[in-house]
């Protein structure tokens, strides 16, 4: 269970370049939920899984994971059970290893250091057969460095370095916004099917409104640093774009996403 | 060139290359410029020198190694936890060194030994070409294999791979949950335990030393890594560490040559910082060429 209780982030506190990136978020994600989160450019979207993942400093406010208040936790300590994925695929994996190598160090998360070789015989079996379950091929060019591979390839290694130890919290940043549309769909699909299998509590940012409703079953909609709408259950089943657009203008959010939608 | 000039030349070059397999912990793996060098070299000679006129030549080595890895360690806690730029926080340690090394070597410029017991002492006069004692040399040539090979191996493991990792992409490191900050602090160690092993061996072979020879050794090392791997490239690792040694034994060679030919000594540091530069300059050189052949072309084709 995920608790955010009245978190605050506001960046260069006290200088002209001030900014109140998240004010009072407070939400409860229970065991397995999944949230897609949208809102437009700048609502806080990207700051809210910073905080969360501990690559930026909450100003105030309580985090707690499992029971654990994680508030102040190093950001590398808790990638022990949070996992994450960013919009850029290179962000993601060690461009200079190879496949084998950089799931070997996802492998080892939370696993003490050691001058033990880092990938055993029976791990590249283990790696060989999860890779060929993937179904890009990748199982045959286990030794190439990754920086030979495409982006939707490399993408799909990042989830699946993220979920190699099963992460109790999985944050996607629109992961598949790089991707053209065919591959972007084949990495949603990826995605679900893996968050489902292993019951992983995701929260996933996208500008894609229709992939929002599609996949989870909660959606937050942010803007200007607070989360202003949260649906789930019937509302949100019954949600249409236009539901959207309207909801939108309520809260005067920039229709950047809204203008996505219509093309 | 005589047979024992060449003969000497290697086996400098094999002293050396340790000295710059220690670099490529930092400089390659690591991506960061470690200046700690001039100042931990020196340390590295001057405990093994002092311990070696006490008859320990062989402790002398072993602290030596302890002592330029602690050396290095400084200069990872500075970089990593007061954030200090990696260039200026080698610098600070360097700095500092001159006044330890001073103290370990008494206060003395130079530290001598001849006639005392070196690690070299048992392999002296074992094997001979053309009357020529290589016995230094085969000891030098099994030191340089042992530490590739344990690079090798080090490199491939759990720890190994973070290091290489955090060169790579750091921020990937972090969310696979390691401490970044603990696998530089490594690497700055690691490459300044070698160098100081190359310092300590470089003293027990000449059985003197002295305080100033640290001077310029980083660009000195620099610039054979740049050779042995213009010469031979670095695909795998393994080619990239093999480089590095040959890369230093040409150096060294061509050194010698140099001075045989009558090039006053004194100018080993100019033509080791011109060729390093030279080395940089060379891929840009080569896109300002291109560039140029272009434009040129555009203009005719008009
Ligand atoms: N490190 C930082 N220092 C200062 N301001 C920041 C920092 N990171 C983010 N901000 C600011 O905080 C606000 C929220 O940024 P954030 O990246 O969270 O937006 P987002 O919702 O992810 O937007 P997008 O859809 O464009 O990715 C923006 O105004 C941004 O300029
Ligand atoms: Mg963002």
């Amino acid at each position: 269970m995920l608790e955010v209780n009245k978190v605050n982030v506001i960046f260069n506190p006290g200088t002209i370049h001030e900014k109140h990136a998240l004010k009072d978020i407070d939400f409860v994600l229970n065991d397995g939920d999944f949230v897609t989160i949208i809102g437009s450019n700048g609502a806080g979207k990207s700051t809210l899984f910073n905080a969360l993942s501990g690559s930026v400093e909450v100003s105030s406010g309580m985090i707690k994971n499992d029971g654990q208040i994680i508030t102040y936790l190093k950001d590398y300590k808790r990638a022990r059970f949070i996992g994450r994925l960013f919009q850029d695929p290179f962000q993601g994996t060690a461009p200079n290893l190879s496949i084998i190598q950089n799931l070997g160090l996802a492998y080892s998360r939370g696993k003490k250091q050691s001058l033990a070789l880092a990938i055993s015989r029976k791990d590249r079996q283990y790696f060989y057969d999860i890779l060929k379950r993937l179904g890009l091929g990748l199982e045959q060019r286990m030794d190439t460095p990754v920086r030979l591979l495409s982006g939707g390839q490399r993408q799909a290694l990042t989830l699946l370095m993220a979920t190699i130890v099963t992460p109790s919290l999985l944050l996607l940043d629109e992961h598949t916004a790089a991707l053209d549309p065919k591959t972007s769909i084949q990495i949603m699909e990826l995605t679900e099917k893996i968050v489902k299998e292993n019951n992983i509590t995701t929260m996933m940012i996208t500008h894609d409104i229709e992939d929002a409703f599609k996949y989870g079953n909660k959606t937050f909609v942010m803007n200007n640093g607070k989360i202003v709408f949260v649906l789930e259950g019937e509302s949100r089943k019954s949600m249409k774009i236009e539901d959207v657009m309207k909801l939108y203008s309520t809260y005067n959010i920039a229709l950047s996403d809204v203008n996505v939608l219509k093309q | 060139m005589s047979l024992i000039t060449i003969v000497g030349g290697i086996e400098l070059g094999l002293i050396f290359s340790i000295l710059s397999l220690g670099l490529y912990i930092a400089f390659r793996i690591l991506d960061l410029p470690d200046l700690t060098v001039d100042g931990s070299f020196v340390t590295g000679l001057a405990i093994s020198g002092v311990l070696a006129q006490q008859n320990h030549p062989y402790l002398g080595i072993l602290m030596a190694v302890i002592g330029g890895s602690l050396a290095g360690i400084v200069t990872g806690l500075l970089h990593t936890k007061l954030k200090i730029q990696a260039i200026l926080a080698g610098i600070l340690t360097m700095t500092a060194l001159y006044s330890i090394n001073l103290i370990i070597m008494d206060e003395k410029p130079t530290v001598m030994f001849f006639g005392q017991k070196t690690i070299f002492s048992f392999f002296t006069g074992m094997f001979f070409v053309n009357g020529i004692d290589i016995s230094k040399g085969l000891l030098l040539i099994i030191i340089n294999i042992l530490i590739v090979a344990l690079m090798i191996y080090f490199l491939n493991t759990k720890i190994g791979l973070s290091l290489r990792a955090t060169g790579d992409n750091e921020v990937m490191v972090r969310s696979s949950s390691i401490n970044t900050d603990m696998m530089k602090i490594i690497g700055f160690g690691l490459t300044n335990a070698l160098v100081a092993l190359s310092a300590a061996i470089y003293v027990q072979y000449n059985q003197q030393g002295s305080y100033t020879v640290g001077n310029g050794m980083l660009v000195l090392s620099l610039a054979s890594i740049i050779i042995g791997e213009a010469l031979i490239g670095n695909k795998t690792i393994l080619r990239n560490l093999i480089a590095i040694v040959l890369g230093s034994i040409v150096y060294r060679l061509a050194l010698t040559y140099s001075f045989q030919m009558g090039l006053p000594s004194s100018y080993l540091k100019l033509f080791s910082a011109l060729i390093v530069v030279f080395a940089i300059f060379l891929p840009q050189l080569k896109s300002i060429y291109q560039n140029y052949r272009k434009r040129v072309n555009h203009v005719r084709g008009q």
